[in-house]
């Protein structure tokens, strides 16, 4: 593997940058693996990449139908946070942000992680109350989260409007150690980590069947590019979970919507941090193109036809107008959708399935993008020790037939 | 948008509806007897088809009444619109077989 410095990018640069080898292999399917990741977005690139890393096993491929992080790791807001009302969740997701702080340095690759801070604005007398209450359990369990009032969201966010609209600011949730990342960087970061330990990363490849032995337990897949034989699989399908947890009979509690994102043309950088409004439903950033990132909601109904519907991203630009007056004129250069894996207590699923040697890691639903370090290093570790890791243990399958629901729902109510 | 027909009043744009979730999912009769597996069963599980898939709407701006609806959910078609206790057309299951609009 080439390394990045800044000396091999000045030398190469001196060449006019044409020495530079393709980040990973076009590895053609073996008949066989040790482990065999299903999906090649940041969860399965990743997982792949602390399997071999972390547990020495590299005899591993990921399949991924289309191109990796064509999914939605490609496809997100990038919004990273770790402010989550559970005491589980908190964990989960501050054990990722934690990894996010160290990542580029660990993949030497710059996933442009920035912690400009994300702001969750309250609108209501009941925003008020369960954001309060969301900044003392973070801080009980040792995230960062402050309260800010209308005046100090905008002393951080000078382009608010908090009052003379329909729902007035009535202050925020401002998580400083939040922010961003570049998403495709992310994809290809550990692609490329998990590549360099000889890990084969196959595009164009879906799976079609899952075969199992007597037992019950797995033992190979139909790809579109032939029998791949496995003991371990891991399937990361994000929206498509539930269509391959089928093909070995396994019935998961998930939904799959169309969720939608919009970013306008690119402008000077003017957007300081990230906002977020649940209550009149919209979210934004500024890329370090320059582009505003805006996040809408989901369809109302089910779908996998990655689009959705106009008037749910136009809802969206809507209330962008109202918070941000200064926008109205801005044009919006594309939108698109992404398929989300919905739970019905909105958190994750990272565990063992009934069947032997399938695992599955799904449910992050509109969220999950903030959870990619996290999630990928401890699937790899439930994968390689066949059972969960202290943090992932709470989020199981069989939490939903046990009544220990970890609900973020009602809790925090809100997308990201 | 989509477009949706209304069993009782005819085609009319999706926001005149509210989308009501997988079809047909019955109510356990007697709570108290259930197991686990079917509360889990009634409460959680759905089928998420990719593919034809039979859902409920209700024309919440119109009449207001409950229907039924097979969407194929790969290109969000209706294949048909059905009213409540009616079995889903078999003509329209048909069609969804043959091959795709
Ligand atoms: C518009 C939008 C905005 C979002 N905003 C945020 C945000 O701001 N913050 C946040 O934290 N999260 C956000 N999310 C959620 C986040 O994107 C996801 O939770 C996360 O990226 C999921 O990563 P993944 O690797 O599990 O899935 P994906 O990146 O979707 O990867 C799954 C892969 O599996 C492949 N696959 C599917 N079926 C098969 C098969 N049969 N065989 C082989 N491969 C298959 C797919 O092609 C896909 O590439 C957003 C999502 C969307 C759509």
């Amino acid at each position: 593997m080439q390394r990045f410095s800044g000396f091999s990018l000045l030398r190469r640069g001196l060449s006019g940058h044409r020495d530079w080898q393709p980040q990973w292999r076009k590895a053609q399917p073996k008949a066989a693996y040790d482990a065999v990741i299903v999906g090649g977005g940041g969860h399965g690139l990743g997982a792949a990449y602390y399997l071999a890393k972390e547990h020495g096993l590299t005899n591993v491929a990921v399949l991924e139908k289309g191109w990796i992080g064509g999914g939605n790791t490609g496809r997100n807001t990038t919004i990273i946070r770790s402010n989550y009302l559970r005491d589980e969740s908190a964990a989960l997701y501050d054990h990722a942000l934690k990894m996010w702080e160290g990542l580029s340095q660990d993949l030497n690759y710059n996933v442009m992680f920035s912690q400009r801070g994300v702001m969750m604005l309250a609108h209501t007398v009941h925003d008020v109350q369960v954001f309060k209450r969301h900044v003392h359990a973070n801080r009980a369990n040792g995230v960062d989260n402050e309260w800010l009032t209308p005046e100090e969201a905008q002393a951080v966010c000078p382009l608010l409007q908090t009052d003379d609209i329909r729902y007035p600011v009535r202050g925020a949730a401002f998580q400083r150690r939040g922010g961003t990342a570049r998403h495709d960087a992310v994809a290809w970061g550990y692609a490329r980590g998990a590549d360099a330990l000889g890990v084969d990363i196959i595009e164009n490849c879906e799976v079609t069947d899952i075969r199992r032995d007597g037992r019950g337990a797995v033992q190979a897949l139909e790809t579109t590019r032939g029998l791949i034989q496995a003991r371990k699989v891991g399937v990361c399908a994000a929206g498509n979970t539930s269509v391959i947890l089928r093909m070995a009979g396994v019935r998961l509690p998930l939904e799959s919507y169309p969720l939608q994102a919009l970013v306008s043309e690119p402008v000077k950088p003017i957007f300081p941090c990230v906002v977020m409004s649940n209550t009149i439903h919209a979210y934004i950033s500024q890329s370090d193109k320059g582009e505003l990132v805006i996040g809408a909601g989901t369809d109302a109904y089910t779908s996998y036809t990655q689009r959705g519907g106009l008037h749910v991203s136009s809802h969206a630009l809507e209330a962008i107008c109202e918070l941000f007056p200064m926008f109205r004129r801005m044009r919006m250069l594309r939108n698109w959708g992404g398929i989300v894996d919905v739970s019905p207590d909105r958190s994750p699923i990272i565990a063992r399935t009934p069947v032997p040697g399938l695992y599955v890691n799904c449910g992050w639903g509109t969220g999950g993008f903030k959870a990619t370090p996290g999630s990928a290093h401890l699937f790899a570790w439930t994968i390689a020790h066949d059972k969960p890791h202290p943090i992932n243990a709470p989020f199981t399958i069989e939490r939903f037939r046990e009544g220990r629901l970890i609900d973020e729902a009602a809790a925090a109510a809100v997308a990201h | 948008m989509l477009l949706i027909e209304c069993p009782y009043c005819g085609v009319r744009p999706e926001l005149e509806f509210v989308y009501g979730g997988q079809a047909h999912v019955a109510r356990p009769g007697s709570p108290a007897e259930c197991s686990d597996e079917q509360w889990v069963e009634f409460l959680y599980l759905r089928e998420n088809s990719k593919g034809i898939h039979a859902e409920r709407w209700r024309h919440t701006h119109g009449c207001g009444r409950f229907f039924n609806a097979l969407r194929d959910t790969t290109n969000d078609h209706f294949l048909a619109t059905y009213r409540v206790g009616e079995t889903p057309p078999p003509a329209a299951l048909e069609r969804a077989a043959g091959p795709r609009p």
